[in-house]
């Protein structure tokens, strides 16, 4: 499906089956508005009319539409062109590139289709969706921008893949109902179901039907999105794939995880379970809770193997962290004595809650600001908080409650810290790292 | 790189450089217009009733009177200081914060100057990071101050620019 253009660069058009998978859902709305004014009193036929003149004014759109979107892959950059009448070019640079997915939603999958999304930092939603292509074009160009963002030739084949964790069924089901919200959640339900049944009081549906679109989603909307949850590790970086109606896969490259979140919940805590969450900086916006998810429950054993593929060469449990002054228990009287923080050469780590643990772990090279503030409780308890600020995402890590002196000193230190490691960061293309001699080292 | 221990908000070495004390002429204007509207409100309601109409003068003017003192302390809280690798900005009184943004994070530098700042001849500098939560901003800067920040900081940026 490409178009040879005068510049001899080929230009590649979306799936041919794109305006319908789109006018799929402008026919949806149209018609749910159409039922609507069923009530307001149009008769059927002008309805009918209505929708049926409605079609050929989609289809032609759509084909438009379709014809006037092209994208090709020029150098290092993807380009972009779209727009009937605001004609837009947007050109992307893939060695920004922070992640790529591919989402397949369900009538894409019965179509074979797929939408490729590029994501770099900035921007509330995806910068450059490709929706959509055949599957294997979608493959085939992950494949391509990939080899082409770290940095090889165009035609490297896709790189192998380890599994490093599966979730399986029965613990993420198990993990969802181990929630102290959903459980006092379903309790209510079984409680308000039961006393309507037990007295036959059939008006308490109007409770007990609300009371059920909330507490059932909660448990299975994460379930459907993390079905089969798959992590791996390839040259690409981490692959993770998952999603039971619609799927989802998705690729972060090395060194594209800018912050790392392990939240232990309450009921979790005894299993010895865990969630990983991360900032990604293309992961923004209002589907970040859905992509920030690095696993959405496993061991810690599981999550420590994720963290060293992760942060080569770091050990995390081995970095010593240092507890808050004992004034803090009348600022934060349950987590003072959890609250806890320390830095090796490599990571910042911090350690939060009394019931919900949570730790951040901070690579030094990904901080982009280091702040102290006190509040006036804390000034005159001598006490203050760090935060680093990190780009945009889940993880925002602080240190709360270091004694004063201290936070300044760790401050000093995380800047120090952060100046040497962005020093020796590894080159966005990662793969240069492999094909060029390595630098004489200079100085330190 | 051993350093003497400081206090949270001390200065790094040099002194902390101040911000213009004409911001703190520029908010007890704002401040008189807004204790005139209140004036003017509290005598809408005397008309009608007379006492409530004076506890709301009084406690106006109290308010008015009590922010009057502490605009000065919370401009002179206001600080920045230049370092080789990067910026240090402080302030607040109450609530006080400071924060270190290295200069090859930065993404752009603003410089802005609504119509009232530039009668006073004033502006803000505001350093933005790829982080969102980065809150590294220096108003009241004479116009001259900003722009040569502004270079400044951009060549330092670009000095030694990393990813993100």
């Amino acid at each position: 499906m490409s178009v040879q253009t005068t510049a001899g660069v080929p230009f590649h058009r979306l799936h041919p089956l794109t305006p319908l998978l789109r006018g799929w859902k402008v026919f949806a709305a149209v018609a749910a508005i159409a039922t609507q004014q069923l009530y307001g009193g149009v008769s059927v036929g002008w309805l009918l009319a209505g929708i049926a003149a409605s079609i050929p004014v989609a289809a032609a759109y759509g084909y438009v539409s379709w014809r006037f979107t092209h994208y090709l892959i020029d150098g290092g950059d993807l380009r972009l062109e779209t727009g009937v009448l605001f004609r837009r070019s947007r050109r992307v640079r893939l060695d920004r590139l922070q992640a790529v997915d591919v989402v397949r939603p369900l009538v894409a999958r019965v179509l074979g289709l797929a939408e490729l999304r590029l994501e770099v930092a900035g921007g509330d939603s995806s910068e450059a969706p490709l929706a959509y292509l055949s599957e294997p074009a979608a493959q085939a160009l992950r494949a391509e921008l990939l080899a082409r963002a770290a940095g090889l030739h165009s035609d490297t084949p896709e790189a192998p893949e380890a599994v490093l964790v599966r979730v399986p069924l029965r613990l993420l089901v198990q993990s969802q109902l181990l929630s102290v919200g959903v459980m006092l959640g379903l309790a209510a339900l079984l409680v308000v179901a039961a006393v309507m049944i037990v007295l036959s009081e059939w008006q308490m549906l109007a409770f007990v039907i609300p009371l059920a679109l909330t507490v059932v989603p909660a448990v299975i909307t994460p379930v459907l999105s993390h079905f089969d949850f798959t992590l791996a590790d390839s040259p690409d970086g981490l692959r993770l794939r998952h999603g039971l109606l619609e799927t989802r896969a998705q690729t972060v490259p090395p060194g594209r995880i800018q912050a790392l979140r392990i939240v232990q919940p309450l009921l979790w805590r005894s299993r010895d379970w865990c969630r990983v969450e991360v900032n990604v900086a293309g992961y923004s916006g209002e589907e970040a809770g859905q992509t920030s998810v690095l696993l959405p429950v496993a061991t810690l054993d599981d999550a420590f193997t994720v963290l060293r593929r992760v942060l080569p060469d770091v050990d995390v449990e081995q970095v010593a962290l240092h507890g808050v002054p004992h004034a803090a228990r009348l600022v934060d009287p349950w987590g003072w004595k959890v609250e806890a923080a320390g830095a090796d050469d490599r990571v910042f780590v911090a350690r939060r809650g009394r019931f919900r643990r949570e730790t951040d772990i901070v690579p030094h090279e990904r901080v982009q600001s280091v702040r102290v503030t006190q509040g006036p409780l804390q000034r005159r308890l001598k006490l203050a908080t760090m935060h680093l600020d990190t780009s945009p995402g889940p993880v925002k890590p602080t240190a709360a409650h270091r004694d004063a002196v201290e936070a300044r000193r760790l401050v000093d230190a995380e800047v120090d810290a952060a100046h040497r490691a962005r020093g020796a960061a590894r080159p966005e293309r990662w793969m240069h790292l492999l094909e060029q001699p390595p630098h004489p080292t200079v100085g330190q | 790189m051993t350093q003497p221990d400081l206090e949270p908000f001390a200065p790094p070495g040099a002194p902390w450089v101040r911000v213009s004390p004409r911001l703190a002429t520029l908010r007890r204007l704002l401040l008189l217009v807004f204790g005139l509207v209140i004036a003017v409100a509290a005598l809408v309601v005397g008309v009608f009733v007379w006492w409530a109409g004076l506890t709301v003068f009084l406690v106006g003017l109290v308010a008015v009177g009590w922010m009057w003192v502490i605009v000065g302390r919370a401009v002179r809280s206001w600080g920045y200081a230049e370092r080789a690798d990067d910026l240090l900005i402080t302030r607040g009184i109450l609530y006080r914060q400071l924060v270190v943004v290295p200069y090859g994070r930065m993404q752009f530098v603003d410089v802005t100057a609504g119509p009232l700042d530039r009668r006073f001849g004033l502006a803000t500098v505001q350093l933005h990071t790829a982080a969102a939560a980065t809150d590294a901003q220096i108003p009241g800067l004479v116009p001259a101050e900003a722009a040569r920040l502004r270079d400044r900081l951009a060549a330092r940026g670009e000095a030694s620019s990393a990813g993100l």
